[in-house]
Order: C-alpha cells, then structure tokens, then sequence
C-alpha cells in the first residue's frame, strides 16, 4: 500500500538504560515468574506446616547462624551493588570495572558459607516432609544464585574486552545489579521461612 | 502529524546527556532508509534480515515468522497424533468388551491423548500463531529476544519427541493428564511412566514461559509510533493477557512436577501423607496452573474471534474497551477457580462454595464478550466466509460448554458426575469449542498472509459443516451416557449395562470428525500449492499485519508504520504514513515507551545464531538424563553453561555492539 513519511526517527539515541530498554522489561518478567515459583514453593512449605500441628515433626530446630550469615553478607552486598549502578548509568568504565569484580567475589562470598548451611538445617530431604520442603528452599534459592553469580562472572569478564565499552553492555550491568536485588530480596522470606518458623512451632 | 506529537520530552531523561560523556566508542553510523527509492531500501533490508542459506543458516533462524511457521506444522503434527490417539479409543469403546486394546495401553493412550492435545497442541500453537502476528500486528520487525525465541521452539520440539519416543517404547506417561499422587508416586507408579511425564511438562512449560516474555516484551516495547494502548488491536490484548496468565500460571506446574520427580528420583516426602507429606497439594499446585491453562488456551481464541469478526461485519468491534477489559477481567479470576476441580475432595464448605461463586462469576465478563461479537455483528454487514462460519461454530458450540460448566460449579451436580463422560462432554466443548473452532477461523483468515495464497472457499464450507456435524454427533450424547453413569477412563465396558448402542454413535461421530481434519489437511496442502493469489490484504481487514505483503518479507516492514487508529489500514486509505531514519545495514528496529508508544530507541535484534539450538539440546539433554540420576544436573551444568555464554557472548556483529 501507499506510503507517506510521517516522522523521522533519525535522531533517536542507538541504547536506553532501565525501564526504556526492553532487556529490563525481559528481566522484570523472568523475576516475575521465578518469584512466583518461589512463592508456590513457600506456599506449599506454609501449606504443610499448618496441616500438623506439630511442624518440624519432631526434628531438631535448625542452626541458624550460617543462615544469618549469609543474610548479613548478602544485605551488605546492596552498598556496592547500588554504588555499581550509579557508575554504570554514567557509563563510566573504570568504576565499572572495579564494581564488577567487587560484586563477583560478592556473589561468591554467600556460597562458602552455604557450603554449611545445608548441614545446619539438621536433618535430610528424606527424612520427612519437613526436611524436604528445607532442602526443596535452600536448594532453589542456591540455584537461584548459581545461575545470577555465574551471569556476573561472565558479564565481568566481557566488560574487560573491548566488547565493553558499548551502552548496550552498561545496560547490561544496570540489569544485573537489578537482578542481584531481587536475589537478595527473595531470599529473605526464605530465610526467615526455614530458621524462624520452625522456632514458632 | 509531526515528530514532535510523538516524541515527549519528559520519555528523553539526562541519562542521554550522562551517557554521552561516558566510556562508550562512538556509533558506526551506516545507511538509513530516509529518502531511499523502494528498490534499494528493499534491496539492502533483504540483505540484512534474511535467514542465511544452508542446513546451518536455517538452524540459526531468529526471523519470527520462520519459528513461528515450523512451530504451526510442529503442533498441527502434534494435533494429528492426539487425534489418531482418541480414534483408537473410540474405536476400543465403539461396543462392549471389544478387544482392540488392553487396560496397560488404553491407560497411556488416554495420557498421551491428554498430555499431547494440551501441552504439545493447544498451548504451542496458540502461542506460535501469536509469534507470528503479534509483531506484525504491532509494526516492528522482529519478536523481542528472537533467539529466546527460536530456543523456545528447539525445547519444545524436545520435549515433544521425548513424550512420544517414550510412547514408541511402551513406557509413555499412564497416570492421566493430571498424573494425581499416590498414583504417579514412588509408590503406585513403579518404571520410568511418571517421571516422562514430569520432565515432559517442565521442557513444555520452559518453552511456553520464554514465549510469553518475549511476547510481553514485544506489545510493551516495540509497538509502532502512534499505537498507544487504546489501539493495541484486540487480538493483541488477548496474547498480552494471555502471556501474563503464564508467567503466574506455569511456574505451578513446573514446580509440581519438579516436586513430583524429587519424591520419586531422591526420596522426598513433600506428597506423602506418611512421612508429613500430603497428596492433596499435589491437587492445589496442579490445578493452580490446570484452570488458567484453560484460559491460556482460550483468551487467545477469543483474540482471534475479535479480530475475524470486525473484518467480516465490515466495522470495528463494538465494544472496544469492555472487550480488553473482559479479557484482563477473565485473566485475573482465572486464578480464583482452581479449587472446582477438586469438589470431590472432601473440601469445607465455606472453600466450595466460594469456589462455586467465583465459577460462576467468570461467566459474567465472558458473557460481556460474546454480546460485544454479536453487537458488532448485528451493527455491520456481515459477509459470510469460511473464517465467520467457524466463528459462528465457535459460538454455538461454546455457549452449550458454558453452560454445562455453569452446572458443573454448584457442588452437588458436580458430585453426581465426577469423573463420568459428562465431564468429559463438557471440556471437549469447552476446549474445541472455545478453542479449536477459533483456531480453525483463524487458520482460514490468515493462511493468505502465511502463504500468499487463499484456501479453497468451497472445501471450507464443506468442512465446516463436516466438522460441525461430527464434533456434535461424538461429543453431545456423551453428556447422556455421563448421566447414566459412564465413568472417564474406562477401556471397556460389559454389555449388560446398555451402553453400546450411544458408544457406537459416539465413534462413528468421532470418525467424521477425524475425517474433517483430514479434509482441512487437503485444503491446506491445496491451497499452499494451487490457491488464488492472495494479495496484501485478500479480506480488507484492518489491522497492520496486512499492511505488508503476503507472505511478509523478512523484514516485514520497509517502513516502520505509525498508527493513528485502532483499524489503522481502514483510517489511512489513502497512503499509510511511515516514519524514516532508521538504518538499512544493520538489524535495527523501533523500541517505543510503554503507554504511549512514543518512539524512544532505534535498538539493534538480534542476529542469526546456532547457539540456541546448541542450549536447548545441552537442556534437553539433561532433562532427559535426569528422570534416571539427579546427578544430571550437575553433569548437564557445564554444556548448558557453555551453550549460553557462546550465545550470549557478542561475535562482532555491528547488532551486538550498541
């Protein structure tokens, strides 16, 4: 059909950061649905834990200070991770670099102490329902973390290149610092779901 | 109108002026499509949005519409083998005691009916038609994420072959659609049948979550300059709503059938009641997902139906507003009904009769729908094709599952036939009813735009009333002999009970109803091969996707439209206005703000690439390995990791720079 020229798009800039940038809205909507596992999750842990009325089912309470620890360093991880943002909108290389790394070891950092974490729930996935739905968190949430910390390592390493020195790759950290506030955020329900509800019961 | 009507300042914050100053190398600029004479803009856009040639290049495709094709013939296969399942059933049931098949098979070809038509037809190929039309109907000239996009068709295909080889092998999935624990337990369900059946779903569900992002990401980001949301067309309004049923529907399904599997590979208890387990979650985490999949499966139809119905009434829906607001309506309350699959349960009463309400109530915006098609009937002046006869199929055919589901909700009728041919009457009309005969309209509407060739008119009617006259001869009397008592799921029956005759009817309705597919076969193979010349837009219609040729280039626009109107094609007669600067040598397209649709970004697609097939077989490979060691994920770790970065990493190409 016919044509006529009705606006000229010439002058539009080549990237835009957060909402402006599809790649945020596409890792908004996987934050949606990975939350809304993690909410079924924890609903079918609430579901079970208000069907018997002795929850925990006779097991030892969790320790939970490798937990706790793992909270602490995780909200601590916030500073830098929105420090990070800030050089990233101002796409400013250096800085950049230096938050990639920090938040790198950042992410790792959790994992050490989770090594310990799983022994301190005291008990295993098959030993009752109890026991599962602990594991069935601790073990979303880590791949939850695996998956994002691995995301940083290898965003860090394509901002040393050359490939780096793109908005489109700014973009990119701005979004991982997103998505490393919804790892944090995520966890702590989790958390208090398998340390503190147990204790109530 | 001018740029400056569509470019608001307050869509352009100082992040530009910061970014300017920052470590960025500066733009390659190339050549834009201002002022360019239509042969070389063709000429240079063909070069830049082609799939490459070669077995290589045609596995690498990101383009929408290559994904979106193989997807239809992918999940019309799919259909055919779910039908040629139900065949040999009524074929077993077509008198008593008779011996075609035995209880082991019938059992998993009842599953594989099920599992297929919903998880590997209904859902894929309304989410592949939507891949499709979407970004055509919304002017941009690529899906958002095309290679999560073309990944999300090799995970499908995955999982399909992995259903079906299993089947091949006497060990598909024998625990119905639903798979209920302790049945599909450790415990009940001993072999490898139940965890197929598992990893099945997540495969399927993996893909149609990636599809629904995308397509989000698509109607909010890359709409053409000018479709604010009040122009978004209605079929449009449909996918989006659909895509977030999704996203908050099927991470229940994964999650039950991940749960599922732990019980069964590694000894967990979460669904056994023993151990502080319990099966009825099971129940609650299915069919937290199961009653959305419903509207997954139907709001999509109902697009479809708001888009064929203004086409042929010649005018726009009446109702525009109520319509998108019927659709978000049902998208919300179809997450409050879940629970009137479980009446049978033994439920408190307050639940059940809350769930009875809330059933009730999703009746109300459905209904707001169906007066809405029928004003706009009643308003213009509807010419009669094939596209409108399935649409009025659609309605009659509907309007009776409506109503046996409105019964189905109160609680003591539902007692009475839980689990008999009355439900199974009441779905099937639910389902092709509300879906398939939308499906087929559609299928008749936009062959033209696929193919650039139009069915035959003739065969079309032919088939209508074919598939009309069979789908009602097999399924209306199965109300009937529900309420004598006939129980789903049954591979034989004794002749005492008086059920052959109504059974024999049954299967010979069912034949004619298989023989109407094999007729829409033969019209589409016919029409792809020896079909009139289509032309861009054969119906008159309205909306963009016919402002382009048929089939659409690979570029799909040679320029970007901008939209003044809901019907924008019926608006702009004269000559449709377009917007320029954008560049021809590299994949560029528009990225527009949320609401208004103001133009914001030119942003650069994604360019061809083998690494989502690489990640989806790395995927598919570790589901797989997974249903006989847990040991699989960590193994299936590495290869998936490297697929994603080689997928992620950028290749030089001037898209992946900017």
């Amino acid at each position: 059909m016919n044509q006529r020229p009705a606006i000229d798009l010439a002058g539009l800039p080549t990237f835009g950061l957060g909402p402006r940038s599809p790649t945020w809205w596409g890792t908004l909507g996987f934050m949606a649905l990975e939350g809304m596992g993690f909410a079924l999750a924890a609903g079918a842990y609430l579901y079970l834990a208000t069907l018997w009325p002795d929850w925990r089912l006779s097991a030892p309470a969790p320790n939970h200070w490798p937990g706790t620890i793992v909270t602490l360093l995780l909200i601590v991880s916030l500073v830098p991770n929105h420090i990070l943002n800030r050089y990233a909108k101002q796409c400013s290389m250096g800085p950049v670099r230096i938050g990639m790394v920090v938040m790198s070891l950042l992410g790792l950092a959790p994992f050490v102490v989770r090594w310990f974490e799983f022994p301190a729930l005291n008990i295993y996935w098959d030993t009752n329902a109890y026991g599962s739905m602990l594991w069935v968190l601790l073990g979303l949430h880590t791949t939850h973390l695996i998956t994002d910390v691995g995301d940083t390592i290898v965003l860090t390493v394509l901002m040393f290149t050359h490939h780096g020195y793109s908005g489109r790759r700014f973009g990119d950290v701005g979004d991982n610092v997103f998505y490393w506030d919804f790892v944090v955020l995520t966890w702590i329900p989790i958390y208090l779901l398998i340390y503190w509800l147990p204790r109530l019961g | 109108m001018s740029s400056a009507d569509l470019t608001s300042e307050r869509d352009l914050p100082s992040e530009r002026e910061a970014s300017a100053k920052g470590d960025i190398a500066p733009e390659h600029d190339g050549p834009r499509d201002t002022g360019m004479d239509d042969a070389s803009l063709h000429h240079w856009l063909t070069r830049t949005w082609r799939t490459p040639p070669g077995i290589i290049g045609a596995l690498s495709s990101v383009d929408h519409k290559v994904i979106a094709r193989r997807y239809l013939i992918t999940a019309f296969l799919f259909l055919c083998l779910g039908g040629l399942n139900a065949v040999v059933m009524r074929i077993q049931l077509s008198g008593p005691q008779r011996g075609l098949v035995g209880p082991d098979l019938y059992n998993q070809l009842f599953t594989m009916h099920g599992v297929t038509m919903m998880f590997l037809f209904a859902v894929p190929i309304v989410q592949a038609t939507g891949i499709y039309l979407v970004p055509l109907m919304v002017g941009t000239r690529n899906i958002a994420f095309p290679r999560l996009n073309a990944f999300s068709f090799w995970i499908y295909v995955s999982g399909g072959l992995f259903a079906w080889v299993s089947f091949a092998l006497a060990m598909a999935p024998d625990v119905g659609w639903f798979a209920y624990v302790p049945l599909s337990g450790p415990e009940y369900g001993p072999g490898k049948r139940a965890d197929v059946w598992a990893q099945m779903i997540t495969y399927t569900e993996v893909s149609s979550l990636a599809v629904a992002v995308a397509t989000i990401v698509t109607v909010f980001k890359q709409r053409a300059p000018g479709m604010s949301l009040d122009k978004i067309p209605l079929y449009v309004w449909a996918l989006l709503v659909t895509s977030f049923v999704v996203v908050f529907a099927m991470p229940a399904v994964m999650i039950t059938s991940t749960f599922l599997i732990l019980d069964r590979l590694v000894g967990t208890h979460i669904f056994n009641p023993a151990e502080g387990g319990d099966a009825l979650l099971f129940q609650h985490l299915f069919w937290f997902f199961g009653h959305p999949e419903v509207y997954i499966i139907f709001l999509p139809a109902t697009g479809m139906v708001s888009a064929i119905i203004p086409a042929f009434a010649r005018r726009p829906a009446f109702g525009h507003l109520g319509l998108v607001l019927s659709l978000i309506a049902v998208g919300f309350l179809s997450f409050g009904l879940w629970v009137h699959h479980m009446f049978a349960t033994g439920l408190p009463k307050l639940g059940a009769s809350f769930f009875t309400a809330s059933s009730m109530l999703i009746a109300i915006p459905n209904g707001v729908q169906i007066f809405c098609w029928l004003a706009t009937l009643w308003d213009g002046r509807p010419v009669i094709r094939t596209p409108l006869l399935f649409v009025f199929g659609f309605f009659f055919t509907f309007v009776i599952g409506g109503l046996t589901g409105v019964m189905l909700a109160s609680v003591p009728l539902d007692l009475q036939v839980h689990d008999t041919y009355f439900v199974v009457a009441h779905f099937h009309y639910v389902l092709i009813g509300g879906s398939v005969f939308p499906l087929l309209a559609a299928a008749y509407f936009w062959f033209p735009k696929i193919t650039g060739r139009m069915m035959s008119e003739r065969l079309g009617r032919w088939h209508f009333w074919l598939a009309m006259i069979g789908f009602n001869t097999a399924f209306f009397p199965m109300h009937i002999v529900g309420l004598w008592g006939m129980p789903r799921r049954v591979y034989t029956y004794p002749a005492e009970l008086g059920w052959g005759n109504i059974n024999l009817f049954i299967s010979a309705g069912a034949v004619l109803f298989f023989l109407s597919f094999v007729l829409f076969a033969f019209n589409l193979v016919h029409g792809a091969l020896r079909g009139a010349t289509a032309g861009d837009n054969p119906w008159d219609a309205g909306t963009l996707e016919w402002a382009t040729s048929s089939p659409p280039p690979s570029y799909n626009f040679a320029r970007i439209p901008v939209v003044t109107n809901v019907e924008p094609l019926w608006a702009e007669r004269g000559a449709l206005p377009v917007a320029t600067g954008l560049r021809v040598d590299v994949r560029e397209l528009l990225v527009s703000t949320v609401a208004e649709a103001y133009p914001d970004i030119r942003e650069k697609s994604a360019t061809p690439s083998i690494w989502p097939l690489l990640a989806a077989i790395a995927v598919g490979a570790t589901f797989l390995y997974s249903i006989f060691t847990p040991w699989a994920i960590v193994w299936g770790a590495a290869p998936i990791a490297v697929t994603l970065v080689g997928w992620f990493w950028p290749k030089g190409d001037p898209e992946d720079e900017e």
